[in-house]
């Protein structure tokens, strides 16, 4: 069985993202960088589909060079090879340009199976998946919670909406996209770190200019729109306040 | 005009599915609704009510489960014939699974959980959360789009009604049942949950800042001496610290308690749509920045795990 795992790197979670002078991305110069978390899901699901039948794990993602990082990263937890579609413009690319970039370099490759994040942690688009299910002209399904490969075919559990859920079952080969909190994640051993440097990580270029079909006019802080007291002083003097205002004030203690 | 694709589930509307027709209202567009469905004529009562050009009923035998594909050709179909300038969508689980495909179709752009749209020299400017809602972002499309609204966007009770019902079309769509790949089965619910947190007054949630599955505890007894339920953010229950019955937010339990009192937790959008109903929201966090603090009554910026401690010693003596 021949799987692709798409990733992407993402901003770190604790990183403040700071608008550029032209108010269209953030300076990232000084960003530190980490797999993306929903896709490390997807990586951790496709090494266990391998482990039960076999076959083959391909690292894909599109972006800059500093993605190969992350490649690498993926390789040391156990993916088996990299494809890398290297362009400073896919960082900040919609779900099109990236999913086309994705598109043209895994075409020939007639993967089984794909998998991906739902979602990502910095645009957060929610679609890429299924644009690349689109494109390559293949079936989709979002959100998922478990995966049973058959002959020939997938079911799959969506989670949809407050605690419900569905199995669905697809022709193969299809993209699913993973929700986080299907598996739980293993990290890279140091034994899997040192078998990566000699894991073929492939580069490749887009198949043509990155043409996104939205673009930000404007980036910037949200404004407040609640009135939010902040209660300041020592953890002592502060725990106090709160006390005192939720007693008091807002009088849902007592 | 504006198309909004409604959303109903056994004939029943979703309430977002208004929240989106209001939010198409505020345009000053023409609006137009669509539900997709095998039998939508109840729910199509309910949309005539609005102030809307048309409810269209996009009822077909091949609609009655979700599929992806069996909603893909049918709004394509829908879109092509109506040529609609935009076309509005609640971004729910459903719409994620369908509107990026139907997008390629079209050959359009569509832009996800958008939070308010205004029009700036003819264009229609949206505005979404990026950044895991840390920043804002105004995009533009240079066509026609697919617009998706994040829930509690636009609120459904600024929808305008009508003076008199809207006409109701049935449209005729085409869908070759066999060329639809996904085979759905019913959907279920896992075994009945535990704790019903929508029902609680009080509740103390617990995030990331938590750090270690240990020092839960803390916030256990937080929640006791308070007299609240202890709640949790995804991650949490992903990390499977609590149970998954524990978590709040857009794939978990949607909350409305007296006092909600989150520690550690940065507001992700995905949470934010499951808690920003309390009546009072209290946020600890040592990050200043945190969009928690967007939607809190008060805010403590500081280590949960010196303010938790003094908090309870606070409410014990």
């Amino acid at each position: 069985m021949k799987i692709a795992v798409c990733i992407k790197q993402v901003p770190a979670r604790d990183w403040q993202p700071r608008v550029n002078d032209e108010r269209t991305w953030v300076r990232d110069q000084d960003a530190s960088f980490e797999l993306n978390e929903a896709d490390a899901y997807a990586l951790e699901e496709s090494l266990r589909l391998k482990e039960k039948h076999g076959g083959e794990v391909v690292v894909c993602s599109a972006g800059p060079p500093r993605v190969a990082q992350a490649l690498r990263e993926a390789l040391a937890r156990g993916a088996d090879r990299a494809i890398h579609v290297e362009d400073d413009d896919l960082a900040r690319g919609d779900a099109f340009a990236v999913a086309e970039a994705l598109a043209s370099a895994m075409r020939d490759e007639q993967f089984d199976l794909v998998l991906t994040g739902l979602q990502s942690d910095d645009q957060g688009f929610a679609q890429t998946g299924v644009v690349l299910a689109a494109t390559l002209g293949i079936a989709s399904a979002t959100i998922i919670m478990e995966v049973d490969v058959q002959p020939g075919a997938v079911r799959v559990k969506r989670e949809l909406e407050g605690g419900w859920f569905q199995f669905v079952t697809l022709p193969l080969p299809a993209v699913l996209t993973i929700q986080s909190g299907i598996n739980q994640l293993r990290y890279a051993t140091l034994k899997g770190i040192m078998a990566a440097k000699k894991k073929e990580i492939r580069k490749v270029s887009p198949a043509g200019p990155v043409a996104s079909r939205q673009r930000i006019v404007s980036l910037y802080v949200p404004e407040k729109k609640k009135h939010t007291e902040m209660i300041g002083g020592s953890a002592a003097e502060a725990a106090k306040e709160l006390v005192r205002r939720l007693r008091d004030e807002a009088r849902v203690i007592t | 005009m504006i198309l909004v694709i409604a959303e109903q589930q056994g004939g029943t509307l979703n309430r977002i599915s208004l929240e989106t027709i209001a939010a198409a209202q505020q345009t000053g567009s023409p609006v137009k609704v669509a539900v997709p469905g095998a039998d939508v004529s109840a729910a199509a009562v309910v949309l005539a009510a609005a102030q809307v050009a048309e409810v269209l009923c996009v009822q077909a035998a091949a609609l009655e489960a979700y599929t992806l594909d069996g909603y893909v050709a049918a709004l394509a179909q829908v879109i092509e014939n109506e040529k609609p300038d935009h076309v509005f969508l609640p971004h729910t689980y459903l719409t994620r699974d369908f509107a990026p495909a139907l997008a390629v179709k079209l050959g359009v752009a569509l832009v996800t959980d958008c939070v308010a749209v205004r029009w700036q020299d003819g264009a229609l400017i949206a505005a979404r959360p990026m950044f895991q809602g840390r920043l804002l972002a105004d995009v533009a499309t240079s066509g026609p789009a697919l617009v998706s609204f994040q829930i509690g966007a636009v609120r459904a009770d600024s929808l305008v009604n009508g003076d008199t019902p809207a006409p109701v079309r049935t449209v005729t769509v085409t869908i070759d049942s066999a060329a639809i790949r996904q085979k759905p089965e019913a959907p279920f619910r896992e075994a009945r949950q535990a704790v019903d947190l929508s029902q609680a007054e009080r509740i103390v949630s617990v995030g990331r800042g938590i750090k270690e599955q240990d020092k839960i505890e803390l916030a256990r007894q937080l929640a006791a001496a308070m007299g609240a339920e202890l709640g949790a953010s995804r991650p949490i229950c992903d990390a499977g610290w609590l149970p998954m019955d524990r978590q709040v937010g857009s794939s978990g339990q949607t909350v409305a308690p007296k006092l909600y009192l989150a520690l550690g937790i940065s507001g992700a959008i995905q949470h934010l749509v499951g808690m920003k109903g309390a009546r009072t929201i209290v946020a600890i966090n040592k990050d200043p920045e945190a969009p928690i603090f967007e939607v809190a009554d008060y805010g403590i910026v500081g280590d949960l795990f010196d303010v938790v401690p003094a908090m309870l010693k606070e409410l014990q003596g």
